[in-house]
């Protein structure tokens, strides 16, 4: 419980048995009162029985589904459990659990709050064709969000409770649709989007894709990523679900109506 | 005269093939429909190659056969575009079924000890080949 929301912090986990031990440790001790789940997206490895011993529940995937497959449980999960405010951390250790009560008060005023990287905070820097592709990307889905965001593929994000209900229903499985599709859907929706500078941290495990062809293939993913999910359709109940979200503008006051 | 023998043995055995796919139950009404109508437009084509030939002339194409390779060519597509789609379908089922049992798994251990194997892993699910069991 954290200002008497039930939050639930979500790990997506793949083979991730080594480094997952010092993130629950972490946010067990920045962050007490907070319930925690690792998503086990059928790891080879001792990932489940790693997250047991350290104290959180785990939803054990029977075969790999892809970090989309992964979320979706973990949305589906908070929803089943009725929880509050659901945040999404990578269990390599990148992300800093002491943002989220500033992830939490920005919840305040949206439905989808990101931790974002380049807005200040932290030395997190790319080059060339990488960062053309995530300049694209930030000016297109500013534009979406009708707000800026510097880091739309930050993958440390938090959710109010009808967002939560959105993802448990609805959440991109494809290369990418976890972080830009998930976003263009909900504004799409109607959902509220706001960004929070935080700091990255040097990932513990695993390497970014540097090289310029890989960067080259990045951009023109993430483009049609964006293309696709800017023409999709929308399952059209799930728009309801944002117009349920609590108003955030003050209603225009009605003088004279009855 | 040999084009027309080739042609012929073919789309029997092709026919052939399909029942006994079919007598087998391995493979499904829905898709066994398709390719039963198929074969069984294909394979008078193989006794006689040039029933075709006017139609295709009316259509400013040189041949019949060449005709049924265009249509050919045209039926292969739609069909394998349908089975991308049904390879999406199902994908998505398991994939929502996958995250059922996850959440199913992750509440009996919660509540009713649900065994657990020591080293942490899922427990490898049974496989099964025939489409009807």
């Amino acid at each position: 419980m954290i200002d008497g929301k039930r939050v639930l912090i979500i790990l997506p986990a793949w083979n991730e048995a080594e480094g997952l031990p010092g993130v629950l440790k972490e946010i067990q001790t920045e962050l007490p009162g907070v319930d925690t789940l690792v998503v086990d997206d059928g790891s080879t490895d001792r990932t489940a029985a790693v997250a047991t011993e350290n104290g959180s529940p785990v939803a054990q995937l029977p075969y790999n589904l892809g970090v989309g497959g992964a979320m979706r449980l973990g949305y589906r999960y908070a929803h089943l459990h009725g929880y509050d405010v659901a945040i999404q951390v990578d269990s390599d250790g990148q992300h800093n659990p002491s943002y989220v009560p500033q992830l939490l008060a920005k919840l305040e005023e949206a439905d989808l709050v990101i931790g974002a990287r380049f807005a200040g905070q932290g030395d997190y820097t790319v080059r060339g064709p990488r960062k053309w592709a995530m300049k694209l990307l930030s000016v297109v889905l500013s534009r979406i969000t009708r707000t800026r965001l510097t880091d739309t593929t930050s993958g440390f994000r938090a959710c109010n409770k009808q967002m939560i209900e959105f993802f448990a229903q609805w959440y991109p499985v494809e290369y990418l649709g976890d972080t830009i599709e998930s976003m263009v859907g909900a504004a799409r929706c109607g959902f509220t989007v706001r960004q929070v500078p935080v700091a990255m941290r040097e990932r513990t495990t695993g390497t970014p894709s540097a090289s310029p062809i890989k960067a080259t293939v990045y951009l023109t993913r993430a483009g049609l990523v964006l293309l696709l999910a800017m023409i999709r359709r929308m399952p059209p109940h799930l728009k309801n679900l944002a117009h349920a979200a609590p108003a955030r503008q003050p209603q225009r006051q009605l003088v004279g109506g009855n | 005269m040999r084009l027309t023998i080739i042609t012929s043995i073919t789309g029997v055995l092709v026919l052939v093939y399909i029942l006994e796919l079919l007598r087998r139950q391995q493979l499904r009404e829905k898709y066994a429909a398709i390719w039963l109508v198929i074969g069984l437009v294909v394979a008078p084509l193989g006794f006689f190659p040039s029933i075709l030939d006017s139609t295709a002339r009316r259509l400013g194409i040189a041949s019949g056969v060449s005709l049924v390779l265009f249509a050919g060519i045209i039926l292969i597509f739609l069909v394998s575009l349908h089975l991308s789609w049904e390879a999406s379908r199902l994908e998505a089922e398991t994939r929502s079924l996958a995250e059922e049992v996850a959440l199913l798994r992750s509440h009996l251990v919660e509540h009713h000890g649900y065994p657990v194997r020591k080293d942490g892993t899922a427990a490898t699910p049974a496989q099964d080949t025939e489409v009807y069991s």
